[in-house]
């Protein structure tokens, strides 16, 4: 289980969000980039105070926008492990069990790289989900991999740093894991782990755009995630 | 890194490039991956009595896709793409009795040279996607026949009656000439931040990728021809 903790982001160490966010772009673009914009950068100072903003001028958009569908990832199967349905099959659980902590990890990832420009994550409301029986957690569990694949499948190209879109697609990847082994729990020995419903015939998965996207999600936060950049 | 291509410039097709070189390089290096899945899964799901129904069916669809992956690529390429080359499914580059010299008889061994086909080809794609940047449509189909693949790999792992996910760098229950696909994946450095402790779940939540270089001497057993 993550530890929400203050060392889990090592930001402490960089005076501001501007600093840090420097930081990141000369390690990670590995030569020194003189000048920042300050507009962008004011928007995600405004996004670190608080404001669940995703701001898609720049790479940290792109990175919040997978931290806050990540943050829903694994608050979704936190809740199933912590009370799981009792009529999964033998075998189920441990899958699940595997999946929740995998989604702990990339949210943990992005909190960490994203340091103080990280957005506020709004609160997660999983009400309207049936927690108690399989099928309905399985259906809603398949949506949200899919959702998943096909967003980081549409985001790729928004991504201006290589190393960024090298974790991307480190991370979609295990998501299209996931995804493939939901719809076999599904639907066992079938096609539908690559599905004529999300594979085209091209053979190529979807890809989603943020819009699409956090359309989608939106209805399991609280409150509103500010879209900006697009 | 730009991949190696698996054939000299002679033998390259000489017309006018629709696309960038260095585009065109990656894309063939996927083509050639695509043609090595598609003729494999071609042939095991068309030799009577290899597969048991259910799972040839699941293997049928892969076919599919690998199939279509091939025709897009050639597509996009159009006069810049390669021709395929001849393959030994048996791992014995062209001398027909390498370490899975039953793959078209023994269903097992079958989908043992699916499972590394499958997540060599994942950890592929994911290797050359910073090279494809450059053009924004051509990197986004990259990325959506990745996650295909990565599609396949759980699946056939999970008929392999294996995780769908990668642990550390295990090969499972693989031989173990198929280590070179796993070295690697045990990474928990990921960006600039190192991630250790947490179990397995920490490997397992990062697919790693593999390098032209790596990814040419995992299927270079399986060339029949070497040009």
């Amino acid at each position: 289980m993550e530890k929400q903790t203050q060392s889990d982001d090592w930001a402490g160490t960089l005076s501001g969000p501007s600093s840090r966010r420097q930081f990141l772009q000369r390690t990670a673009a590995g030569v020194a980039i003189v000048a920042i914009p300050s507009a962008l950068s004011g928007c995600h100072v405004l996004g670190a105070i608080g404001k669940p903003k995703l701001d898609f001028g720049d790479d940290f958009g792109v990175l919040n926008y997978a931290y806050a569908v990540e943050s829903l990832e694994a608050k979704f199967y936190q809740t199933i492990v912590k009370s799981p349905p009792r009529d999964l099959k033998p075998g189920e659980f441990e899958i699940l069990r595997d999946i929740g902590a995998h989604e702990v990890q990339h949210r943990r990832f992005f909190k960490r790289a994203l340091g103080v420009l990280r957005i506020k994550v709004p609160e997660i409301d999983l009400s309207s989900i049936d927690f108690t029986r399989r099928d309905t957690v399985l259906a809603q569990a398949k949506i949200f991999e899919d959702t998943g694949v096909a967003g980081y499948n549409g985001a790729g190209k928004r991504l201006k740093l290589a190393e960024f879109l090298t974790i991307a697609g480190k991370i979609v990847s295990v998501e299209a894991r996931h995804a493939a082994t939901l719809r076999d729990m599904i639907n066992p020995g079938s096609r539908d782990f690559a599905g004529d419903d999300v594979v085209d015939a091209t053979g190529r998965d979807r890809a989603l755009e943020p819009l699409e996207v956090l359309s989608m999600v939106q209805p399991f936060f609280k409150s509103r995630l500010v879209i900006a950049g697009l | 890194m730009k991949p190696r291509s698996l054939f000299d410039a002679s033998e390259r097709r000489i017309e006018a490039r629709a696309l960038p070189y260095d585009i065109a390089d990656v894309l063939n290096f996927a083509l050639t991956l695509e043609y090595l899945e598609a003729e494999f899964y071609e042939t095991g799901v068309g030799t009577q009595g290899l597969l048991p129904a259910d799972v040839r069916a699941q293997f049928d669809q892969i076919r599919k896709h690998e199939v279509a992956h091939v025709a897009f690529l050639r597509q996009v390429l159009g006069s810049q793409q390669i021709s395929k080359p001849a393959f030994d499914y048996t791992g014995g580059m062209g001398k027909k009795n390498g370490p899975f010299a039953d793959v078209f008889s023994n269903p097992v061994t079958f989908a043992a040279v699916a499972q590394a086909f499958e997540d060599t080809g994942a950890r592929a794609y994911k290797g050359q996607a910073a090279n494809l940047m450059s053009n924004k449509t051509v990197l986004q189909a990259a990325l959506q026949i990745h996650s295909v693949e990565a599609r396949h790999a759980s699946q056939v792992r999970r008929i392999r009656q294996q995780k769908s996910w990668i642990t550390e760098d295990s090969r499972g229950n693989l031989p173990g000439i198929t280590q070179p696909i796993y070295n690697g994946d045990a990474n928990k450095f990921h960006f600039i931040l190192a991630q250790p402790g947490h179990g397995n779940s920490m490997s397992e939540a990062f697919d790693e990728p593999l390098t032209s270089g790596q990814v040419l001497n995992i299927v270079a057993p399986f060339l029949a021809t070497r040009a």
